[in-house]
């Protein structure tokens, strides 16, 4: 492992115990939900693997996209023995943004930081399975972790610019990668990042104060701004906007759509009502299965499993 | 099931309960703090009343008449020739000027020790600076003997039996005398602050043990810093996590609670005895110090980089940034005021420290001031103990003295680590 004998960050280990705890109970309750749909619906076959405590099942839906800039197949992680995510499938495609969703450590935050290798960071997490950048392993040997993460860029649930200035906090990226050589390239690609990240106008004058000195949907733009001054290709967020207040989620929210002319966006969210306002695709991830997949207003309108549906309604979760 | 009534009874019993408890809790921290307020206090003001004497120190108004018969016979104005002159005989003179009835032997050398010693060596550094000084008569403030700056200060008593005071009545006479004429006056004593450690107490300077200390202090701040840092970031930031580690963990902080003087020996038998460093030199003092200090610095290192926050971590990583990049670039400098922090805590550990010194020789009696870290020295806590250990009754204010110098220094250290701490410190 890369990094080891770190303190976790909150998401993780949160997810980490959440998985270990919920994984008994909620098995059973899958299988009480699996014997009632059994029961009210003899035709019912799509689940019927899903109560195994693993094993093969089939994510309902259409996983792949148009254009893939991302594809997963056979995805699954583990943290030490306990198994987070289960034969995952599912493409991300450019221009589009994908929302996934599902209850408290369904595996969806998890999923999101294999796409960038995050989960390095935690000595026991070992992933196996395909997860193909144009179709090349991130996890190869050859692959290297610090280009990835250049190409595959993430925004986090808190929003934790560097303590420097708000200048430094885009320029970082950057300069680490040697991607502009004078003063002038470097101030083209901050402003030009701020610019699309809808800051500028409000930082223009204050570019040498601290980034922490800003609010905090400001905060998280300016994180998004210094994500994309490595000019990624893929940025992940994780709960973008669980900490901010409406206003500023409304404006991350804007932002999360002009962006996704440009980049594949994958947005991991705890609201329902976000994921049908800025995605055009959801996963609905349950005990580290992803159970459907689909066009956002069919997930939200139409879904197919018995889960999707109590979820989006708001049954549980 | 309680009523509502019952309730709210219940709670305010347990109210007045709680109330209670913080307020005792809150009243056991004041007394906490007024007593050790309190001892602070008391050190303070006794180490200040007994040293604060040593800042001054009495001389002696004398006209000397540099003869030069006996400071240049043959006239060469040779500074050797200059050097080697017998001071002591002229200040007798000058001294028998004022008092001639002193003509008996003993009478003269009773007379001879009212001036310290020193004195001579004082009067020949300004001839032999100016020798235009030469068979001409000038006014001098010689260093008085410290008895009798003890009996000026009021240290000690002129009454009572004869037999058991250091100065006679006679002398005592003498002094009076001196100072009815208005030949004695105290004067802002540098020699304590310029010159290394002597016999004499008013010859005696703290000048040596401080630039010991500091030598030695830089060999360790040098060492100890750069070394404990390397050595925090690699357990914390790259060591693998498996039983080597553990078992290093565990040894650092055994190290940590070792007693200081078994450092001391391993000094003498490693850097000494097997390397073949001087004996009596910071250097070696230095690193034994840096090996006491070293657990310290590793300990409070790896606890500030266990604070920085995983988002710091997180965000730099999320942009690319490699392992190394990461620790450099930011968790390394949210970690540095905790760093010195600990660097300082254990730097002032080491600037109290005797008892390894005492293994590596830095307990000798050095009277040059030491001017690297391979001249013999010795150190402000030692020089302290040298002093506590010394029979004369003016070494009981010098040791003060001393200990207040030790303090000062001290205090300029830990205001330099506040200073760098917030210089360093980024709000959150």
């Amino acid at each position: 492992m890369l990094q080891p004998d770190y303190g976790f960050g909150p998401e993780s280990t949160h997810m980490r115990s959440d998985a270990k705890k919920s994984v008994e109970p909620v098995a059973a309750d899958l299988e009480r939900v699996d014997q009632e749909d059994a029961a009210s619906d003899p035709s019912g076959s799509d689940d019927a693997g899903i109560a195994a405590p693993s094993g093969a099942y089939a994510t309902i839906g259409d996983i792949t996209a148009r254009d893939p800039v991302m594809t997963v197949r056979a995805g699954e992680v583990f943290y030490g023995e306990s198994q987070a995510l289960i034969d995952i499938n599912l493409d991300i495609g450019r221009h589009e943004v994908v929302a996934m969703i599902g209850p408290s450590g369904c595996g969806k935050s998890t999923f999101l930081r294999c796409l960038n290798r995050m989960n390095d960071t935690i000595e026991s997490a070992r992933v196996t399975g395909e997860f193909l950048l144009h179709g090349e392993n991130i996890y190869a040997k050859k692959s290297d972790v610090v280009s990835l993460r250049a190409r595959v860029g993430m925004v986090f649930q808190k929003p934790n610019p560097f303590p420097k200035s708000i200048y430094e906090n885009v320029a970082y990226g950057p300069r680490i990668h040697g991607l502009a050589v004078s003063r002038a390239e470097m101030d083209d690609v901050v402003y030009g990042s701020l610019e699309r990240a809808g800051l500028i106008d409000e930082v223009r004058d204050r570019l040498d104060e601290p980034g922490t000195g800003l609010s905090g949907g400001q905060q998280q733009r300016l994180c998004i701004a210094r994500t994309i001054a490595v000019n990624p290709e893929v940025i992940l967020m994780d709960e973008p906007c669980s900490a901010l207040d409406p206003i500023a989620t409304a404006k991350i929210e804007d932002l999360i759509d002009e962006l996704s002319q440009n980049y594949a966006i994958a947005i991991v969210t705890h609201s329902m009502h976000q994921a049908a306002r800025v995605s055009q695709r959801t996963a609905y991830f349950h005990l580290g299965r992803l159970i459907e997949v689909g066009p956002t207003d069919k997930i939200f309108t139409n879904p197919v499993h018995r889960l999707t549906e109590d979820y989006v309604t708001g049954r549980f979760g | 099931m309680l009523t509502g009534e019952q309730t709210r009874v219940r709670v305010a019993a347990s109210l007045a309960r709680r109330y209670r408890q913080e307020f005792l809790f809150r009243l056991f921290g004041i007394v906490s703090i007024v007593i050790g307020v309190g001892f602070l206090l008391f050190l303070f003001t006794t180490i200040i009343g007994n040293g604060y004497s040593a800042f001054w120190q009495t001389t002696i108004k004398l006209d000397v008449m540099i003869e030069e018969s006996v400071v240049d016979p043959d006239g060469s104005r040779d500074p050797e020739t200059l050097a080697a002159a017998n001071y002591a005989r002229l200040i007798q003179d000058a001294l028998l000027e004022v008092y001639p009835e002193a003509a008996g032997r003993r009478d003269r050398r009773a007379l001879k020790s009212l001036v310290s010693t020193g004195a001579a060596y004082i009067l020949r550094d300004r001839v032999v600076d100016d020798p235009a000084l030469i068979g001409t008569r000038h006014s001098f403030w010689l260093l008085a003997d410290d008895e009798v700056d003890m009996l000026i200060k009021g240290h000690v008593e002129a009454g009572g039996d004869e037999a058991l005071r250091r100065l006679s009545d006679r002398q005592v006479g003498w002094i009076e005398g001196l100072q009815a004429a208005g030949r004695i006056k105290k004067r802002f004593n540098t020699q304590f602050f310029t010159a290394g450690d002597s016999r004499e107490p008013e010859m005696a300077g703290i000048w040596g043990a401080t630039k010991g200390s500091f030598f030695m202090l830089l060999v360790t701040l040098l060492l100890s810093f750069p070394l404990g840092v390397a050595a925090a970031v690699y357990l914390e930031e790259f060591a693998p996590n498996n039983r080597w580690v553990d078992v290093i963990e565990v040894n650092i902080n055994n190290l940590a609670a070792v007693p200081s003087i078994v450092f001391g020996l391993l000094g003498l038998a490693v850097f000494i005895n097997f390397v073949g460093l001087p004996r009596s030199a910071p250097i070696v003092g230095g690193l034994v110090l840096t090996l006491m200090t070293l657990p310290v610095v590793i300990i409070a290192g790896r606890a500030a980089l266990k604070s920085v926050p995983p988002s710091v971590r997180e965000a730099a990583l999320g942009v690319g940034a490699s392992q190394m990049q990461v620790i450099f670039h930011h968790v390394l400098p949210l970690a540095m005021p905790g760093m010195l922090t600990g660097a300082i805590i254990g730097m002032a550990r080491a600037l109290g420290e005797s008892a390894p010194l005492l293994m590596i020789g830095m307990i000798a009696f050095i009277v040059e001031v030491p001017n690297s870290p391979t001249d013999p020295a010795t150190a402000l806590p030692v020089q302290v103990y040298l002093w506590a250990d010394s029979p004369e009754r003016a070494f009981v204010e010098r040791t003060s003295a001393a200990i207040i110098v030790l303090l000062a220094f001290l205090l300029v250290m830990n205001a330099t680590a506040v200073w760098l701490r917030n210089r360093f410190e980024r709000r959150w």
